[in-house]
């Protein structure tokens, strides 16, 4: 099924070392898998977009194996080596496509001096103004030019003026000295985004990037532009003169906005996250996410956070609260309303205090407007993971109202919510009077309110654990910042729970010690999957027990519904 | 002496009483060739212009047959043809003549192309400022249509062609093919990137296209009239047809004359064509074909081999006014524009010139040409600001050696092969420049004069 097993092999030589690329790959990605470090300066290309040719950064040699024109046959060296005709200009790597036999040199003479020029040319009429620059230190402009620029400046005319701190849209702010013209981000609105709002006017050393006239970059993958900007022209708003990017530790993490699972970086220093950037994940989001789902790191510092273990109100530590739930479950008739928020690792033990206590298990679908690109309809991000460990079988309905007459009838008397406001989902407040409310969530809502105990739990930026995307790809996320103090993670709260339930002394847990617990008890799991040691691009697992199920996804930009239930209903090839 | 012109694409051209109307074309025998040309296979008029070796007239100099034979026709997607009608390198002023005062000859050397690549459409991509020569072109077209030479059916002969007038809006660089192929699809006249994107592939469209220059075209017609071999009989082998020079600068007559290739030397064209310099002046240099042709040096031998393995040893009058001549010595025919310079010329402000043109037709979108040619523009006008350094005339090299063979498209070359040439011909004058600002400076004067670039 993967395409690479498709394409054929040819063998091109890099530096007189010979190298096995797929035929028609370019040649800076060619280089790339050539590998040791080796890499072919450029900024104007991008995997992701069409080929534009305009930075001249990534000029290589190129050369073909000799032919006599007339028999066609090989001409060869006196050692008997292909002869090799090299073409007298140097040719950009981006555009050329690796052809069986092609020769390439990536540190010749010719190379070095070329890029030298290019570097000197992009420097010119840039301000040099790397100090006060948000790019400083992720700038391709700055890292080339130590590595291939001159050191000094031949140019003693004035610099270009153009327009600084242009507002592009509502979150992208613009300096045109610092752009370099190579046109990703026209191209990125253009091919990506479909909003083809960005473009060059004038001519020449003049030409300005902006919008069109009237209209913003306010689509809402702008701040992808921002990322994708191999100098500082375009910088996000929100996190201009912020913090010195080598400043931050970068964590891999999961965007928790839908069931897309896009693949991000989270910047924080010091417990502080201070932006959210997307990582490359091919299967997923390529290189891409929502500006929407750079924000949802905001709210963990927000007022109304859960910063306490409480019983009817009162601060108390996590045993005791644990110790009160585990007395509401035995007591009967509990109802447990799951959340498609929770992590893999979560809902497995959701799934054990249902199964222990008898416990009727619902959750709430959330959805909204798909977009078609890295917005799916289903507003929660682990959904599959519901379906995975077991929790639900079914798909979830947007309202309680079932619950809400088993209330009324007097067959619930608690209620074991988890990251749901109870109120807002078809259960007045006046029948959760009637019922004990255990509450477990991150923010305060109108049902922590009214909960009997609370158990405050960690976001997705403070834990450890995995989610199922869309496409059943089981993804891992790490702790960025820790959460607030005194919290534990929610597995180790929930074993506090389980355990005795079952009358078993509550282990102390790490989060690989859940996975040697929960992996053999999962069918879709690998008994060998440990959190550790899983990808991180992600595992694709087998789909196969859920392709009847109506999930509310449509076409996006890496999930087709229907292709997915034909690729994954097929029997597997050998 | 006396020179007679060949007079082949100019034939009537300047004649007393000879109008750009269709009645008048075709009471010189005009449209018979099209008449001519319907009635042959289009892939013999092809082979007809392969044999014939016509090379481009736009600058290039690359043979129009051959250009015709990369077409693909398998993909199966309709073929343009695109007349180059945006005449805009300094010192050439031939194809406004054409379009001025033969509109029709034109239109009946496209149609015969059109006919011969079996074009679905034809355009003429006409320079913004042309706009006199927009309205006789529409006319013209008007006229044909309404005698049937172009549109439905061309003259019963099955095959249906129009012609659709394309007016730039002011750009050098939608001279350049895939530049004015963008600019006709409606975008910048950003030049792409080859490959993938050659015309005869993928021009306008994305289907295959040629274009071709007006001068060319034209020499299409005749090529039909004639047949391709005596076609190749005027001028030299690989020279075949003949060029209009269009003679500009300090020379008693400038204007455009038509010769045979390699009829004339660069001298008899200078001093017995065009009436030689203005009394008392020498020649000090000249650049044979367009601006961005190198310049050749007045005192200079020109030594070496031509493409037929012959010697030569030429000073500047004896070169042959022909391609590979031009091309032997280092410079090129281009678009037949000769600019003549005479001892009174500043060879500093002379390039300041030339820069100032391509640092503001630069289209800004690859790195080298876009800094650069504006950095070669910035020195040059400071040194005839009064603020030359002797270092200058390197720093000049160095910049155009950095962009020459880097860019997207050929005005890179353009742009740097005239600093190139004037740097390596007349540095001690840049240097001079220097040396005679540093001293005035010393003496308290002001270190330039006022000049004004045009």
């Amino acid at each position: 099924m993967k395409i690479e097993s498709i394409v054929e092999n040819i063998t091109i030589n890099i530096d007189g070392q010979d190298v096995d690329v797929p035929k028609g790959i370019n040649i800076i990605e060619a280089v790339k898998m050539a590998g040791k470090g080796k890499e072919v300066p450029h900024y104007c290309y991008h995997p992701k977009l069409s080929i534009a040719g305009n930075c001249r950064m990534c000029m290589v040699e190129m050369g073909m194996p000799m032919r006599d024109r007339t028999t066609g046959e090989a001409i060869l060296e006196e050692d008997g080596s292909p002869k090799i005709g090299w073409m007298p200009k140097p040719t950009i790597g981006c555009a050329t496509n690796a052809s069986p036999g092609m020769h390439i040199r990536t540190h010749s003479d010719m190379v070095k001096e070329s890029r030298n020029g290019v570097t000197e040319f992009l420097l010119i009429n840039h301000p040099l103004d790397c100090p006060i620059c948000d790019q400083a230190g992720e700038c391709r402009l700055q890292e080339f030019s130590a590595e291939h620029g001159r050191g000094y400046s031949r140019f003693i005319e004035d610099k270009n003026v153009k327009p600084k701190r242009t507002r592009l849209g509502p979150r992208v702010t613009l300096d045109d000295e610092r752009c370099i013209l190579c046109s990703r981000c026209v191209r990125f609105s253009k091919e990506i985004a479909n909003d083809d709002v960005l473009g060059f006017v004038d001519r020449g050393t003049y030409s300005t990037l902006t919008c069109y006239p009237g209209k913003e970059l306010a689509h809402n993958y702008s701040l992808n532009t921002v990322d994708i900007c191999p100098v500082g022209a375009l910088t996000s708003t929100d996190f201009r003169f912020k913090m010195r990017v080598w400043f931050l530790k970068r964590t891999h993490s999961i965007c928790t906005e839908s069931s897309i699972g896009a693949n991000t970086e989270i910047w924080s220093r010091e417990g502080k996250i201070y932006r959210i950037t997307p990582r490359r994940n091919d299967e997923v989001n390529d290189t891409w996410m929502t500006d929407s789902g750079r924000d949802l790191f905001k709210p963990i510092e927000s007022e109304d956070r859960l910063t306490h273990y409480t019983i009817e109100g009162v601060h108390t530590t996590c045993d005791e609260a644990a110790a009160s739930v585990v007395k509401l479950i035995q007591a009967g008739d509990v109802a447990l309303v799951g959340s498609a928020h929770s992590s893999v690792e979560e809902q497995f033990f959701y799934k054990q205090i249902a199964d222990r206590s008898g416990a009727k298990v619902s959750l709430v679908s959330h959805q909204g407007e798909g977009d078609g690109l890295l917005l799916s309809e289903d507003r929660s991000p682990n959904l599959r993971g519901a379906l995975v460990t077991g929790l639900i079988t079914d798909l979830p309905e947007a309202s309680l109202e079932t619950l809400a007459c088993e209330i009324n009838s007097g067959a619930v008397k608690t209620i074991f919510a988890v990251n749901e406001d109870l109120t807002e989902l078809g259960i007045s407040k006046e029948a959760l009077a009637k019922v004990n409310v255990i509450y477990v969530g991150t923010h305060a809502n109108a049902t922590s309110e009214v909960a009997s105990v609370v158990l405050p739990s960690l976001s997705v930026f403070e834990k450890d654990g995995t989610f199922i995307n869309q496409s059943f790809r089981l993804q891992r996320f790490k702790a960025a910042v820790p959460g607030p103090r005194g919290i534990e993670p929610d597995y180790t709260v929930l074993e506090k729970i389980a355990a005795p339930l079952s009358q078993e002394k509550p282990a102390s847990l790490t989060i690989d010690l859940v996975w040697e617990r929960m992996a053999p008890k999962i069918s879709q799991f690998d008994d060998s999957f440990r959190w550790r040691s899983l990808p991180d691009d992600g595992v694709a697992l087998n789909a196969s027990a859920f392709l009847d199920l109506d999930f509310v996804e449509t076409k996006n930009l890496k999930y087709d519904p229907a292709a997915f239930k034909e690729a994954h209903a097929a029997p597997v090839e050998a | 002496m006396e020179h007679k012109e060949t007079r082949l694409i100019f034939k009537h051209i300047d004649e007393p009483g000879y109008t750009n109307d269709i009645d008048c074309y075709m009471q010189h025998g005009g449209y018979e060739q099209l008449k001519k040309a319907v009635t042959m296979k289009p892939e013999d008029i092809c082979a007809e212009v392969l044999t014939s070796g016509v090379r481009g007239r736009g600058g290039a100099g690359f043979p129009a047959g051959m250009k015709w034979k990369f077409l693909d026709r398998k993909s199966g997607k309709p073929i343009y043809l695109i007349c180059n009608a945006d005449e805009s390198e300094p010192g050439t002023f031939k194809d406004r003549q054409i379009i001025h005062q033969d509109p029709h000859q034109l239109i009946e050397g496209m149609m015969c192309a059109a006919f011969a690549i079996q074009a679905k459409l034809a355009f003429i991509y006409i320079r913004g400022e042309f706009f006199q020569g927009y309205r006789i072109l529409e006319k013209a077209i008007e006229e044909a249509r309404s005698k049937n030479f172009l549109g439905d059916n061309i003259l019963g002969s099955g095959y249906s062609c129009d012609i659709i007038v394309h007016r730039g809006a002011g750009a050098y660089i939608c001279g350049e093919e895939t530049g004015l192929i963008e600019s006709l699809e409606g975008f910048r006249a950003n030049p792409r990137i080859k490959p993938p994107y050659f015309p005869a592939a993928l021009g306008a469209y994305q289907c295959p296209t040629i274009v071709n220059n007006v001068e060319t075209l034209c020499d299409v017609k005749h090529i039909v009239e004639m047949g391709g071999e005596a076609f190749a009989k005027i001028g030299t082998p690989g020279n075949t047809g003949t060029r209009i020079w269009c003679v500009s600068g300090h020379v008693q007559k400038p204007g455009y004359y038509e010769f045979a290739c390699a009829d004339i030397t660069l001298g008899q064209l200078i001093y017995d064509v065009c009436g030689g310099l203005k009394p008392g002046r020498k020649l000090k240099a000249v650049i044979p074909g367009g601006s961005s042709a190198k310049i050749l040096r007045a005192d200079e031998r020109f030594k070496g081999k031509l493409k037929d393995g012959s010697e030569f040893d030429w000073g500047i009058e004896d070169i042959p006014m022909d391609f590979d001549s031009l091309a032997a010595v280092g410079s090129m025919s281009g678009s037949g524009g000769v600019i003549v310079m005479d001892d009174t010329t500043d060879m500093v402000e002379a390039l300041a010139n030339i820069n100032y043109f391509y640092a503001h037709e630069s289209c800004g979108q690859c790195t080298p040409c876009r800094e650069g040619v504006p950095w070669m523009r910035k020195v040059t006008q400071r040194m005839v600001d009064g603020e030359a350094r002797e270092e200058d005339a390197d720093l000049l090299k160095s910049i155009a050696d950095q962009i020459a063979g880097r860019t997207i498209c050929a005005f890179g070359e353009a742009a740097s092969w005239p600093v190139q040439s004037f740097i390596a011909k007349f540095k001690d004058e840049f240097v001079e420049k220097a040396k005679e600002q540093a001293a005035r400076r010393k003496e308290g004067k002001a270190t330039a004069t006022e000049t004004t670039l045009i």
